[in-house]
Order: structure tokens, then C-alpha cells, then sequence
């Protein structure tokens, strides 16, 4: 029999792996072409026939939507992240083993980029481009980028006077050895994990810009711009409302605990046991 | 004899409070060389001006003629692989993310060992130093602390050194451990003639490891000379409170050649202040 280690990280990884999967195999397991709608089927409630989920204000099947939808949505929720964790780590570990001049300039660099609200930054910058996914993908690679690079940095300032960074500097590796051999494997794991609970934040975020008309463009479905499409209905057709913000949630909340789960695991690892 | 370390007239402050002032030292090859005070002494900042891990702020230090904070990591490298550490905390001694054998093959590796032999050169100093090659496999967090100070030492010996720094290897260790350590560095001394330079505030230990020693207080070198002249005849009363504070087994540890009181002098004593 499979006996599962860590059954809540399992869980929690399920959870978050799922949405992935179902955007991938959105042209199999939609029923219906996201953006066909036909104006006689408008807003019917979810369970009419042949719409599991309902429609929306257009007549359009909105569970096929919600799948297609996944893809942006996600895209515009872990890309970003991607990207912040590889610069907020090039970041942070270079202003923690630079000297003093480089590491000034870099943390308060970011530290202007943090006086600013995310949400506000995240504007500001998709205002600056043509809305889109690419857009969305940049502005909240910005937002992101100053979190990570500040968790790496702590992180690499808490080991740079390690002693097995000692004992490595006097083997005589090179500063790029000493980084990709000795600091990354600790910092890594650590960035990884504090990424992964900004996912469920991206996605907001993601979401939040394509309702105010900044990320990707209609007819294409994402689960934002979804929200904003169906806000009218809000009073009427509440479930069909609610539905997208719903989806948005629990993938949120499935980031959310992988992260923790993470996290904890992370520090059931690196305590000094016995 | 041409030293292997000197440190000549070195001076070294932080933050404008100094740590070491005008200490003078030689290690000679197959020497081994004891420092020794208490806490705030200066012994571990000696020690990495030794490594040239810091610089001082005067004086000199030079590894077989080169100053081992100038060396560069290409360049040096066949002088960087002669001059090694094992450092004071067990647990702080591997990194905590990498397997122990992994903290081993770093070593090989930045000098240029071949990977195709690495797993048979870690395995061959995993039995070097006492441990089981299997354990080269374990995180670091697997191990107890007489393990991991064995792979630190394995990892000092990875490059074949002829001078290993050790920054207080037995300290944090239980007495057990401690002894079987400290048999473990004699033997390899005696195998490989590598030489020692061994900070330590244990008596105890020094007694029995090093050949000469020196005292210090307030990063001074108040007295230094042959481990057994100083602990059979201190001249300095620091020295003296030293030993009394470490009660009578050190005496008790000293080879059976030393247990006579000696007359010959010290090689230097400074007047008690």
C-alpha cells in the first residue's frame, strides 16, 4: 500500500495542481466554444440544460468560459511570480554578498517600489502599456519583485557569516561557485515557498486588473474580466455573479495553503533535531 | 626552518574596540600550535586572519610566503588547497541544505578532482576520519555532532592541507565525543604530518594536542612557549588562573614526558599587569 509522507502538503498540492490541469484540458472538458452565445439563452441559472454552470449577459456557456478562463487567469497568477522569485533572488542575494554602496542602492531602490500600494503600482505600470496579458504579466512582476528580493536578502545576510560559507570561501571556490553551490540551495527553498503564497495574490491582482479594463482584452475569457461582465447581474442572478469571484477564491485559498504547507515544512526541515 | 603560517606583529579591531593587537606567531609544517584564552580573548579573529577570511588592520600575515587574504580563486588555487578550516559549531560546519558527502565533493571539486572520482575519494576520507561511506548520504540534520565535526575534518583533509585551522573543533561536543576527536586529529597528524593550528579554550584538549601554545588575554599574548613547560610551569599569573580554572585533569593530560616540572623557560612571558 502508498502511504502518503505528508498527506496536508499532498493535499494542498492536489488542490493548486488541479486548476492547472483543467486549464490545460479546457478543449476537452469544455462543453461549449467560450465565446458563442446565443441572446435567447442570457443569464440562465446554473443546471439549465445543456449549461451546467449558466450563462452569462451574452448568452455564453459560462462553465466552458470559466475553464478557457483558466489559462490567462493562471498565466497572470504564476508568471509574475516566476518572475519576481528569479529577480527578487538575483536581487536580494546580490545586495546581501555586495558590498555596502551596491547594497544601498538596491534596497532603496525597492524600498520606493514598496511605498507604493500594490494594487496602485500594478496600475500604474498597466496603465503605462497596452492592456493584455503581457501587461498584466509585467505590472505585476514589478509589484512582486520587491517582496521576494527582500525575503531573499534577509535570508542570505542570515547565513553570509555561516560558518560552512567560511569553510567554502577557504576551499577557495569562486564567488559565482560559492552562490550557485552554497547559497542557493538555502535561499532557494525559502524564496520558493514565500512565491508560492504570492500566487493567490497575483491572481487577485490579475483578476483586479482585467475588471478595471487594464488586462486582457474581452471577448477572451479571464476570470476578472468575467467578474466585471457579470457585475450587472449581481442583484439578479447572484450564483452567476458570484461564480467567477468563487473560482478566484478557491484557487487563491489552494495557493495560499501550498504555500503554508510549505513553509512548514521548510522549518520542520531545518530544525537541529536531536 | 622556514614557517608554514606567520603572523607578524598583526593588529586587527572592530568597530574601533580592538581584538587583536601586535600578536606575532609561526606555524611550522607538522607543527601543531595552540591558542588559548577565554572568551573575547581574540583567539577565533587570530584564526581568520590565519584563513585571511579578515585583514589586519597591521601587521602582516603570510600562508608559505603569501598572504592568504590576497588569494585568488583561480589563480591560487593549489596554494588555497594547503590551507583548510574546521570550524567551531557542529551544526553550523555543513551547510544545512546539502548532503554531507555533497560538503566533501565542494572541496574536490574547486580543485579540480575529476567527478569521476569523487565518490571514491569521499568514501576513502569518510573512512579516513571514522565515519561509515554510507553516511555521506545523510543531510547534515541526520547526523549527531561528533559526526559532523568528522566530515568537517573530512572536508579539511579533502585537499591534502598542510595547515588545517581549527576554530574550537571540540567545544560543543560532549566529553566523549571530544576525546574521540581529538584521537582522531593526533592519528591524522601523525599519519599525514599536517600541521595545526588549534584555538581552543579546553586545557584539557590543548594539552594533549599541541606541541606549543599561546596564552591569550584582551588579544594579547601574554605568554606562549612548549604546551608542557607552560602548563607544568606557568610564569604569568593569567596562565595560572587559566589552569586552576580548568582543574586538575589537564595536568593529567599532559604526555608522560611532560609530567616533570620543567626548568626550562618559556619562550616569552609578558609582565603580568
Amino acid at each position: 500500500m502508498v502511504t502518503i509522507r505528508h498527506p496536508r502538503t499532498a493535499l494542498a498540492a492536489t488542490a493548486a495542481l488541479l486548476p492547472v490541469l483543467l486549464a490545460l484540458a479546457a478543449p476537452l472538458l469544455a462543453p461549449a466554444d467560450p465565446d458563442a452565445g446565443h441572446l435567447a439563452d442570457r443569464l440562465l441559472d446554473p443546471g439549465a440544460p445543456g449549461h451546467p454552470l449558466g450563462t452569462d449577459g451574452q448568452g455564453r456557456d459560462l462553465l466552458s468560459r470559466l475553464l478557457w478562463a483558466a489559462r490567462p487567469s493562471l498565466t497572470a497568477g504564476l508568471l509574475p511570480v516566476a518572475v519576481a522569485a528569479l529577480a527578487g533572488a538575483l536581487i536580494g542575494i546580490t545586495a546581501a554578498l555586495t558590498g555596502r554602496a551596491t547594497e544601498q542602492a538596491l534596497l532603496r531602490t525597492l524600498d520606493v517600489l514598496y511605498a507604493f500600494p500594490g494594487v496602485l503600482l500594478a496600475i500604474a505600470v498597466a496603465t503605462l502599456l497596452t492592456p493584455g496579458l503581457g501587461a498584466t504579466v509585467l505590472a505585476l512582476s514589478v509589484v512582486l519583485t520587491p517582496a521576494v528580493a527582500r525575503v531573499a536578502f534577509t535570508e542570505t545576510r542570515r547565513i553570509r557569516t555561516a560558518e560552512y560559507l567560511e569553510a567554502a570561501t577557504v576551499s577557495g571556490a569562486t564567488r559565482t561557485t560559492l552562490v550557485l553551490r552554497q547559497v542557493l540551495p538555502v535561499v532557494a527553498p525559502v524564496v520558493l515557498v514565500y512565491a508560492s503564497s504570492l500566487v493567490g495574490l497575483a491572481i487577485v491582482y490579475a483578476a483586479g486588473l482585467s475588471f478595471l479594463g487594464l488586462g486582457v482584452p474581452p471577448p477572451t475569457p479571464e476570470w476578472g474580466a468575467m467578474l466585471d461582465e457579470l457585475r450587472p447581474a449581481l442583484f439578479t442572478h447572484p450564483w452567476l455573479a458570484a461564480l467567477p469571484a468563487l473560482v478566484i477564491l478557491a484557487v487563491s485559498v489552494a495557493f495560499n495553503a501550498l504555500g503554508e504547507t510549505l513553509r512548514g515544512r521548510l522549518g520542520e526541515g531545518t530544525e537541529a533535531p536531536r | 626552518m622556514t614557517a608554514l603560517l606567520r603572523l607578524d606583529a598583526v593588529s586587527k579591531s572592530y568597530a574601533h574596540r580592538p581584538a587583536v593587537t601586535d600578536v606575532t606567531l609561526e606555524v611550522h609544517p607538522g607543527e601543531s600550535v595552540a591558542l588559548v584564552g577565554e572568551s573575547g580573548s581574540g583567539k577565533s579573529t587570530l584564526a581568520r586572519l590565519a584563513l585571511g577570511l579578515v585583514r589586519p588592520d597591521a601587521g602582516s600575515v603570510t600562508f608559505e610566503g603569501r598572504d592568504p587574504s590576497r588569494l585568488r580563486a583561480r589563480a591560487d588555487r593549489a596554494v588555497r588547497a594547503r590551507l583548510q578550516f574546521v570550524p567551531q559549531h557542529p551544526r553550523g560546519s555543513l551547510n544545512p541544505a546539502l548532503r554531507s558527502g555533497e560538503a566533501v565533493a565542494f572541496a574536490l571539486r574547486a580543485h579540480r578532482v575529476p567527478r569521476r572520482e569523487h565518490a571514491d575519494r569521499i568514501a576513502e576520507l569518510f573512512r579516513q576520519v571514522g565515519l561509515a561511506p554510507e553516511l555521506a548520504r545523510r543531510f547534515p540534520r541526520e547526523l549527531s555532532g561528533g559526526q559532523l565535526q568528522r566530515v568537517a575534518v573530512a572536508r579539511a583533509l579533502a585537499t591534502g592541507p598542510a595547515l588545517v585551522v581549527c576554530d574550537e573543533p571540540t567545544s560543543a561536543l560532549d566529553r566523549d565525543t571530544q576525546e574521540r576527536l581529538l584521537d582522531l586529529l593526533v592519528e591524522l597528524r601523525e599519519r599525514t604530518g599536517t600541521a595545526y593550528l588549534f584555538v581552543s579554550h579546553d586545557l584539557a584538549a590543548v594539552a594533549r594536542f599541541a606541541h606549543r601554545t599561546l596564552v591569550l588575554r584582551t588579544g594579547r599574548v601574554v605568554e606562549q612557549g612548549r604546551t608542557e613547560h607552560l602548563w607544568t610551569a606557568p610564569a604569568h599569573p593569567y596562565t595560572r588562573a587559566l589552569l586552576d580554572a580548568s582543574g586538575p585533569h589537564v595536568a593529567l593530560r599532559l604526555p608522560e614526558r611532560s609530567t616533570e616540572r620543567s626548568t626550562e623557560p618559556n619562550d616569552k612571558t609578558e609582565e603580568p599587569t
